[in-house]
Formats: structure tokens, sequence, C-alpha cells
């Protein structure tokens, strides 16, 4: 009796997995996976690298792509200092309250603000961008199966269509995005950005970074919610063998 | 069975089993209390130093003008020579919070900057219009229980407290205080 | 000696106004359960902290949330950044839909191997089926919340279905929606109702223990408890039974929060919702799935809705489909082998229902779906006539002695 029990609550958990699965096997071609120091339980952020991939943001994405989600302050957690994150949000300009006059003028960004887009409204993006609309990354990393793996798939998969393959005007051939077509460019070339700390920058690394801090925008938790787990994993499995333990002390009282 | 509990003849070793897993349930449980409680706190956006800049030029000698700071309102007041010689002259021992007028005007004696909450039970004082009362040492007149303060925003009559309180702030240029934050 | 009595005291002062004292002992600590139950019982009190848990999570969430189209999906990301331990009341939220599916779903398979559902627990199971219908509708209307484009998409999906309703239809979807389509009305009233529903869940809870109450337990063996002998006091064996089996139950749902929080959703759903934008792949949280398949395994729009919430509604009936007297699946041998391939049946409605309708998955879900209705419709009424049981023990304190076979 307790067997087909068991056997139950396997065959439905292999199910599920099985469900959710598919969602990853639905794709024709299988994205590949990069070793990223944030991958485990015991996964951190590599702070040096996020700061690489926010220099590719700021210097390479953010002409098209917002990230309204992040606020300048969050920018520490990369490893800035309090000064360092003033002088990075007083580059950039915001919208002001209204002044006196009723006028809206722009004023430099403080910590406290989230950070602008490049466009003032979502019409406007599309007329800078053939009418295609340049998704904003803040959540990119979570929004699409496989993450980080995909988006680094998809930056260093721009390729020649294959033979026959017909690619639309504006469009670009693209090994991992749904349908193979794409209206963005390919953004990276080699040695395109000159990194601070010396590291070689080309296509692979900085696709590699600004996955990897795309990764942080989507989930600026992840490190402390890791901790936490393994202190809870730790705590709850001691507290549930030790349940256990009491459990078969009470019942051995009594023929069952 | 038992060496340790003699008083407690029935106790064995699976009480003490039962003892220890009864505990670490109980701190376990008290532990997963903590972040609910503290989602209540201020969220990290609320916390972030908000700071307002005001633009100041337009203030006349002896005119007050009341802005909005962390959802309070702010007095701004550019006082006129008579009543910065009359903070300056009060006797310190007469106040019911002692506090300088110079240590209440960091920047120049002619800005006075305070939060315009009465420290008593939270009403906002009347005061920055000419036409409003200002009691009897010509600063605010608070109307709910009859406060008084004086030109530098010290409680002269209570029932308040202590003074009104002064926020942090730096005249980033000559036309322009930032409300929020001292560097 | 003093202190006790003191204690007594107070405790013998409120139970002369207000009997809880009296009520709790009665019906937690010397309440007399079969001492044989297994694992399978635990599902009950688990499902119970669950939906404690999920109220909990939901208010602190509250706090925070804002029912606005405009603000709704930025809220969320607000709660999971600046809040303090947002981000762990979200996921624990988000988690524990899931949990509570799982842990209901095991639950009812429990009640339907060993015959719970039989005289004289058929209201008991009946109110189990009501509390599914009002956790599947908070379910489906807290999934809308975030404002993602599968929240928009599977509600406009969804609520598009009671079009089929004759004359009525189209006047229906609108009084739901508030609207023309999904937007703020229906936002902003879901938020209301996903509030509200939960506690209807708890009242009903209430009524479901109290109709428990009147019988006892069922047991794996099926068959009644006689004696003393084939009971324990619910403490401190089930008590300190159940308390493990939340233990396994935590673990397992703060590895998922920890470690892999978005296993059980959908990426679509990080992407705020767009009504010009369909996505490639509108797919309902893995507890609709199995429904969704049936949905979508007849091509006639009317007929799928029909049969939809037929695969509900037939468990309420569930008692009177199956007569025979004989609970527990244990001395059923065919029924046994029929129950499997129904649970089989389920399993493949799941895995169908996440695929695109069409090919395999949708001859599968096709066939899955006639078998799911067959077991009800069919199999459980001729096994209670045809099936020849096994015979059953003595009782539950010897199970493994059987009396001369009686003739029927």
């Amino acid at each position: 009796m307790k067997f087909r029990s068991y056997n139950a609550i396997w065959l439905v958990c292999a199910i599920i997995l099985g469900v959710v699965d598919k969602a990853a096997a639905e794709e024709l071609v299988t994205i590949p996976s990069q070793a990223w120091t944030f991958n485990g339980p015991f996964g951190t952020f590599d702070k040096a690298q996020l700061q690489r991939g926010f220099q590719i943001y700021r210097e390479v994405c953010s002409a098209c792509h917002a990230t309204k989600l992040l606020s300048y302050r969050n920018l520490s957690a990369l490893g800035f200092s309090e000064a360092e994150v003033k002088a990075i949000a007083h580059k950039d300009s915001v919208p002001a309250v209204p002044n006196d006059q009723g006028e809206i003028v722009d004023r430099p960004a403080l910590p406290s603000d989230h950070l602008h887009g490049p466009y003032a409204n979502p019409q406007a993006a599309r007329a800078a961008n053939n009418g295609a609309l340049p998704p904003d990354l803040t959540l990119m990393a979570n929004a699409r199966h496989g993450g980080p793996d995909y988006i680094h798939a998809y930056l260093t998969g721009y390729r020649d269509p294959p033979e026959g393959f017909k690619v639309g005007e504006g469009m670009h051939y693209n090994t991992f995005f749904h349908g193979n077509q794409t209206a963005m460019a390919p953004p990276l070339t080699d040695g395109q950005v000159t990194y601070s700390d010396g590291t070689n920058a080309t296509v692979d690394q900085m696709a590699q970074d600004v996955a990897a801090y795309l990764m942080w925008a989507a989930n600026p938790h992840m490190e402390e919610r890791k901790q936490m787990g393994v202190m809870v994993t730790l705590y709850m499995i001691i507290l549930t063998t030790l349940l256990y333990l009491t459990m078969k002390r009470i019942w051995s009282r009594v023929e069952h | 069975m038992s060496t340790r509990k003699e008083l407690n003849p029935g106790a064995t070793r699976r009480d003490f089993l039962v003892l220890t897993t009864t505990a670490l349930g109980v701190v376990g449980t008290a532990t997963l209390i903590y972040p609910f409680i503290s989602s209540m706190n201020p969220a990290a956006d609320v916390l972030a130093m908000a700071t307002v800049d005001i633009d100041v030029s337009n203030i006349a000698v002896g005119q007050a003008i009341t802005v909005m700071w962390r959802g309070k309102p702010v007095f701004i007041k550019r006082r006129t020579e008579e009543e910065i010689k009359e903070a300056r002259d009060v006797n310190l021992s007469l106040l019911a919070d002692p506090e300088p007028d110079a240590e209440r005007t960091p920047y120049k004696p002619e800005w006075l900057i305070i939060i315009g909450i009465c420290t008593h039970l939270g009403c906002v004082p009347l005061g920055q219009k000419p036409s409003d009362p200002h009691g009897q040492y010509g600063g605010w007149f608070c109307p709910c229980h009859g406060s008084q303060y004086d030109t530098s925003g010290r409680v002269r009559v209570g029932p308040a407290p202590k003074n009104l309180v002064v926020p942090p702030y730096k005249f980033i240029n000559d036309k322009t205080v930032r409300i929020g934050s001292e560097t | 000696m003093t202190k006790e009595t003191k204690k007594g005291g107070v405790i013998n002062w409120i139970d002369e106004r207000l009997p809880i004292f009296w009520f709790i002992n009665k019906e937690l600590v010397e309440y007399a359960t079969p001492k044989n139950l297994n694992y399978m019982w635990n599902f009950g009190s688990l499902a119970g902290i669950v939906l404690v848990v999920m109220i909990g999570s939901g208010i602190f969430l509250a706090m925070h949330y804002t029912p606005h189209v405009d603000f709704a999906f930025n809220s969320v990301e607000h709660i999971m950044r600046d809040v303090n331990y947002g981000w762990l009341i979200r996921y624990m939220h988000m988690n524990g839909a899931s949990m509570f599916f799982i842990v209901v779903y095991l639950h009812m398979l429990r009640g339907l191997y060993y015959g719970s559902y039989k005289a004289p627990r058929e209201l008991l199971w009946i109110l189990g089926v009501v509390i599914l219908l009002l956790m599947m509708a908070t379910a489906f209307m807290g999934y809308v919340l975030p404002w993602g484009q599968m929240s928009f998409w599977g509600a406009t999906v969804i609520t598009n279905l009671f079009s089929v309703i004759p004359f009525f239809g189209e006047a229906i979807v609108q009084w739901l929606w508030g609207g023309f389509s999904i937007d703020n009305p229906t936002l902003n009233r879901f938020f209301a109702l996903h509030y509200l529903l939960p506690f209807l869940i708890v009242g009903v809870v209430a009524l479901h223990l109290v109709a428990l109450h009147m019988f006892g337990s069922n047991n794996p063996l099926g068959i009644d408890k006689k004696t003393k002998e084939d009971t324990l006091p619910f403490h401190p064996y089930y008590t300190v039974k159940d308390c493990f089996g939340l233990g396994v139950l935590v673990t397992i749902w703060g590895f998922f929060i920890f470690f892999a929080p978005n296993f059980f959703g959908e990426p679509d759903n990080y992407i705020p919702a767009d009504p010009l934008v369909t996505p490639q792949h509108i797919v309902p949280e893995w507890y609709f799935l199995p429904f969704y398949a049936i949905l979508r395994s007849v091509p006639n729009k009317a007929m799928g809705v029909a049969l939809m919430f037929s695969a509900v509604f037939v468990l309420f009936v569930l008692p009177w489909l199956d007569k025979s007297p004989v609970r527990s699946g244990k001395f059923r041998p065919i029924f046994k082998y029929v129950f499997w391939v129904w649970v089989l049946a389920c399993l493949t409605l799941g895995w169908s229902g996440a695929q695109q309708p069409e090919g395999w998955p949708l001859i599968m879900g096709r066939i899955a779906t006639f078998c799911y209705f067959f077991y009800f419709l069919a199999a459980l009424p001729l096994l209670s006539r045809y099936e020849r049981p096994l015979p059953l023990p003595e009782s539950i304190s010897r199970p493994n002695s059987f009396p001369a076979h009686k003739v029927k």
C-alpha cells in the first residue's frame, strides 16, 4: 500500500517536471548553457562582471533600451561608492516637476530617481526604430526561457541566413530568436568598448557581461535569497528529522 | 531510564527529544514572523533620501513660503533684520527647548527653514502669511491648542514640548536650497 | 500546586462562558482517529496550513500592491525590489498557490482511492468540491493581478468562454469585465474578489471539518471503526505526524521559494500586459492544464466549455455514481487498476494542456478526456454492480484476520 502512495507522488512529480520542461523542449534550437558565477544554490554575482555589464548597457544598449524599474541607488550593489553612484546619476537628465511657469524642464538625476529611458513614449521609440519597439530590459532575464543563457545566445547568435531563407526588409537573421528574424541589428562588435578593468572586449565577453548584468537587474536580491535558502533548508532538514524521530518515539508506544 | 529528571519520574529521553523539537519549531516559527513585520517598515524607495530643490530667488525679505518635502510642509522664511535680532537676543534659559538661533540657521541668518508641524500633536501652525496670527513672539501660532513659536521657530508657549524641527538642507547655490540633504 | 489550580481556574472561567478549551480537547486532542492512517491522510491538515499562509502572505502583499492597470505591474516589482523582504513574501505566495493545488489534488486522490466520498461522507466530499471551485476562482483571479502578458491574455481567453451561454452570453461577459474587454474595472474587481474568496474558503473548510467529525476519518481499509482498539487519540499521535508532514512540505516549498522561484510560472508574465500583442503560446498555470486540455479537446466552443465545467461538476455526483459498498480500493482489484488508468489520463490531460492543440497532444488529449469521463460515468457504476471485491478484514485493529466469507 505504502509503495503505491509513493509511486503516485513520484509519477506526479515526473509528469509535472515533464510538463514544465516542455517549454524548453519547444525551442527548436537548444540554447547553450553558460557557466555563470550565479548558477547553483551557492552562486553569487561577480561584481566586476556586473560593472562591465553595466558599462555595456550604458554605452551600447541604453541608446534604445530603458531599464525603468531600476533606480540609480540600486547600482551601489555593483560595488560603486555613494559618490560614484551620484556621479553616474548626475550624467543623466530626467524631467523635473513643473516650475512656477508650469513648464517641465530637465534636471540632473539623483540616486533616488529611476533610470529614465531614451524615449519619451513608445510612439517616439517606434518612430526612431522603423516601427519596432525596443523592449525595457530590466526583467528580460526573467521574461525569456533560458534567461541569461538566452540573452547571451541571442547577442552572439547573429549569422548569415542559410540558403533559401528570406530575411525581411530591415530584419536580421538570428539563430536563437523566435522566427529567426529580429529587428535589432547586431549590437556588439569586437573591441567596441574599452573595459576599465582591462578585460578583452570580445563579442562573447561583452555578451556574457551584459547578460550577467541583466540577470542582476531582474533579480537584485538573488544572492540574499540563495543564502537565506541554504540556512532555511539546513534548518528544515534538521527540524524535519527531529520531527520524524519524535513521531517514531511517540508511535513506538502503540501497536500499529 | 532517566538520569536527569529525578523530580519528574515519568520524563524520559523521549521527552528531551520532544522538548528539543518543540523548541526548534517555536524558534523557527518566530523567525518566520520577522520578515512580515519588517515588510511594513518604510520600503527602500521611501527611505532613499528624497530631496527637493527650491528656487528661493523670488522670496522678498520678510516673506515666507511653504513647500512640501517627504509629505510634510516646510516653512522657508527670509527674515528681516529685526526678526534676526529678536531671535538672537533671546535668553536661552527662558526657553523650554534651549537652542541658539545660530544653530538653527546654518547657512545665513536671514534664511530660516523649518518643518511646519507643531511638535505637540502635529497641526500646521499659522504665521506664513502677514495676515495670519503670529502669537506674542512674532513667529508662528498653532490654532489647535495654542502653542506659540518665536522668530526662530522655537517654542515659547506650550503645550508643544520642542522647537519646530530644522530639516537637513544645503544651499547648492545662492538661488537654490536642497531640502533633505546636507551634502 | 497553587499555580495549577489558578491556571485551571482561568480556563474553567472561560470554558463555562465559551467552551473553547472543551471544544479543542474534544475535537483536536481526544478525537478518536483510526490508528492505521497512512501518509495520504496528511494532506488535509497541510491544505489547511497552506490556506493560512496564503491568507497571511496575501494580506501583507496587499499592503503594497496597487490594483490599477497603470500601476499593478510596477507595484509588484516595487514589492520585489524595495519592500523589506517583499521578494520573500511574494515568492511565498506565488509558490504557495502551486503547493496548495499539489496538496489538494493529492488529498482528493486519497479520497477517490479509498472511497472517502461514500456514505455517510457524501456531504463532506461535496463541500470539498466546493472548496476546490473556490480555490480555482481565487487562483484564476490572483494570477491576473500582476498584470503581465499571461495575466491579461489568460483572463481574456477564459472570460470569453462565458459568451457561449445562450442569449445572455455577451451580456454576462461584459458584466464580468465591467467593460468591453479586460481592463481596469476587471482588474479592480478581481482584486476585491481575490481578497474576499479565501475567507469564504475558510468558512467552507469549517463546514468541511464539522462534516468530517460527524463520522470521523475514513482509513486505508475503508471499514468503520468498531472498538477503542481501532483508534488513537488525535493528540499526540496525529499532531506529531501532521507536524512531520508539515516539515516535509515546508522543506519542499522552501526549495522552490529560494532556489527555483519561477519554476511553476511562465516567463511571459514578466512582460507587462499589452492588449495589442498576443503571446505565442497562452498557457494557464499548471494546475489548470487538465481542464484546459478538456476544453480544447472538442472543436466546438460551447461543447468545450460544457465539458470543462462538467469535469468538475461530475465530482459533485460521484457518491451516487459509485455505489459499491466496499470503500477502499485495497479490496477492489479491478477498481484499483481502473483508478490508476484514470490517474494516468489526468496526467496526460495535464501534459496535453501545455502543448499546442494539434497532432499527438490533441489526439492523446481527446483519448484522455474520454477516459476521464468514462471513469466516472461508466466504469464506476459498472464496477459497483459487477465487481467482486476481496473479503474485508475483521476490524482496523485486526487487519489480517478475515471472518468467514459471507454469501451476498
